[in-house]
């Protein structure tokens, strides 16, 4: 039986019939937002993440269904007027980047990173990026790019994302 | 890769959850963080006809002390473990446990009572709930049941629930000013399951032996495992060198590890020996800490 779900992506309402099993990575791209890249399919890479109600997670490891009525933020959300994301632009200027396939996932994670720590050490970034692999190995420029946007993000004090801040846990 | 089509029930209540489980039996499986499940139902491993979804259920999510214990409800996940100021002061073998689960984005869906109830081999809570003597609270329809961790572990994937039961809570003891512990793994990358690990709980009693001592291991068994011969080797006396090295040796001994490709049988043994060893001489760190001592 197909159930019939709304989700908020970048703002905008979409709405789709989907079967139990359509996780929210087939939805998303099949909704258009073909950032959302498959790369193992298996909860391992990190590739799909996206933004769910101010937490990243693994689109391919949650069902369409379950995102019905919740916010989304996809990488195509976070450039606001023509003018990219701060994250975007620290990753363009420190190369942080080498093919791209990993890199949507790699700065939806780092903006909930930043908003759960606006100013993490190199540790912290590297422990909080943990769950994205870059096959292509180019660890070094990304944790550069997260340092930079730190630095940037600090003096702009602007809002980072649709979402309201990532709740900084202790669930009560 | 799509999992087999199953029926998807959205829970708005506990009330809710137990009528979908008596209604669909068997045939049911509770959908939490699902960060276990989901994958095992894409690779088909898993295919059950009808998923019972409690994530929308209000109340589920807490860390909370309340009558002497420590209460986690069926939602907490492990990222609120892992951020929670509780935790990272007081529970630091929790705190060690939840900043190695799998990885970060894992460990915003995954939940601690869901991992213990899928009881995966190397199933890390597993083995911290083996230590900390943790008690599992099963909901039914006709109320709560209390069921201690060696009780509810049944075998690999298999746990002590009934049908129509789901797990709302696992319940830990408070740590004392005399109690501490530590939770070591060992793991190829971030996010594979570990190659080995071992936790540790102890508490010294007024002349400074080790009581009550908990030790589990996972990934080195059918499920985590408790070390009873290593507790054994700990208990009723202090922390030394030698008595750690000799429950050290004990835990190799009777860890029972399979050879794949994350090593041999020996190599395996070989990392409970080393963890444990670690495990122990950290608690005495900390244990030394806490109750301000010096040497």
């Amino acid at each position: 039986m197909k159930h019939p779900v709304k989700i908020t992506v970048n703002g905008t309402e979409t709405a789709a019939d989907v079967e139990p099993r359509q996780v929210l990575a087939y939805y998303l791209r099949d909704s258009g937002f073909t950032s959302v890249h498959i790369g193992c399919d298996s909860t391992s890479c990190g590739a799909c993440t996206v933004i769910v109600d101010g937490q990243a997670v693994k689109s391919c490891t949650m069902f369409a269904v379950q995102a019905d009525g919740k916010n989304v933020t996809t990488i195509e959300g976070l450039a606001q007027g023509g003018k990219l994301h701060p994250l975007q632009d620290a990753f363009h200027n420190e190369h942080g980047l080498q093919c791209g396939y990993c890199t949507p996932g790699m700065i939806l994670s780092s903006l909930a990173l930043l908003q759960r720590n606006p100013n993490p050490s190199e540790e912290e970034i590297r422990h909080g990026l943990s769950g994205n692999m870059c096959r292509c190995t180019g660890y070094q420029n990304i944790v550069k790019a997260v340092q930079s946007a730190a630095k940037e993000l600090k003096g702009q004090q602007q809002p980072v994302s649709h979402e309201p801040a990532v709740s900084a846990a202790a669930g009560e | 890769m799509f999992p087999a089509a199953f029926e998807y029930v959205r829970a708005n209540s506990l009330q809710e959850a137990l009528a979908a489980l008596k209604e669909h039996g068997s045939d049911a499986r509770v959908l939490a963080g699902g960060q276990s499940l989901i994958p095992a139902m894409r690779y088909r491993l898993a295919q059950p006809a009808v998923l019972v979804d409690i994530n929308p259920i209000d109340g589920l999510s807490y860390i909370k002390e309340d009558g002497g214990v420590l209460k986690i409800g069926a939602l907490t996940r492990h990222s609120d473990l892992e951020f929670s100021k509780l935790i990272n002061e007081k529970y630091k073998f929790m705190a060690d446990v939840a900043y190695v689960v799998a990885d970060p984005i894992v460990r915003n869906r995954g939940t601690l009572c869901g991992a213990i109830a899928h009881n995966d081999p190397a199933a890390d809570w597993t083995a911290c709930a083996l230590a900390a003597r943790v008690n599992v609270i099963a909901t039914s329809a006709t109320g709560n049941r209390t069921i201690a961790i060696d009780d509810f572990l049944v075998d690999s994937f298999t746990n002590a629930l009934k049908p129509g039961e789901i797990v709302t809570e696992t319940v830990w003891p408070i740590p004392d000013a005399t109690t501490s512990g530590s939770y070591l793994k060992i793991e190829r990358k971030v996010g594979d399951y570990a190659t080995a690990a071992a936790g540790v709980k102890t508490t010294l009693d007024a002349r400074g032996n080790c009581t009550n001592t908990g030790i589990g291991m996972c990934a080195v068994g059918p499920q985590a495992l408790r070390a009873k011969n290593a507790e054994k080797a700990i208990d009723g006396g202090p922390l030394t060198d030698e008595r750690i090295k000799a429950a050290a040796e004990a835990a190799a001994k009777e860890c029972d590890p399979g050879e794949d490709t994350r090593g041999s049988v020996a190599f395996k043994r070989d990392l409970i020996r080393v963890l444990v060893t670690r495990a122990l001489t950290q608690t005495r760190e900390r244990l030394e800490k806490k109750m301000g001592k010096t040497s």
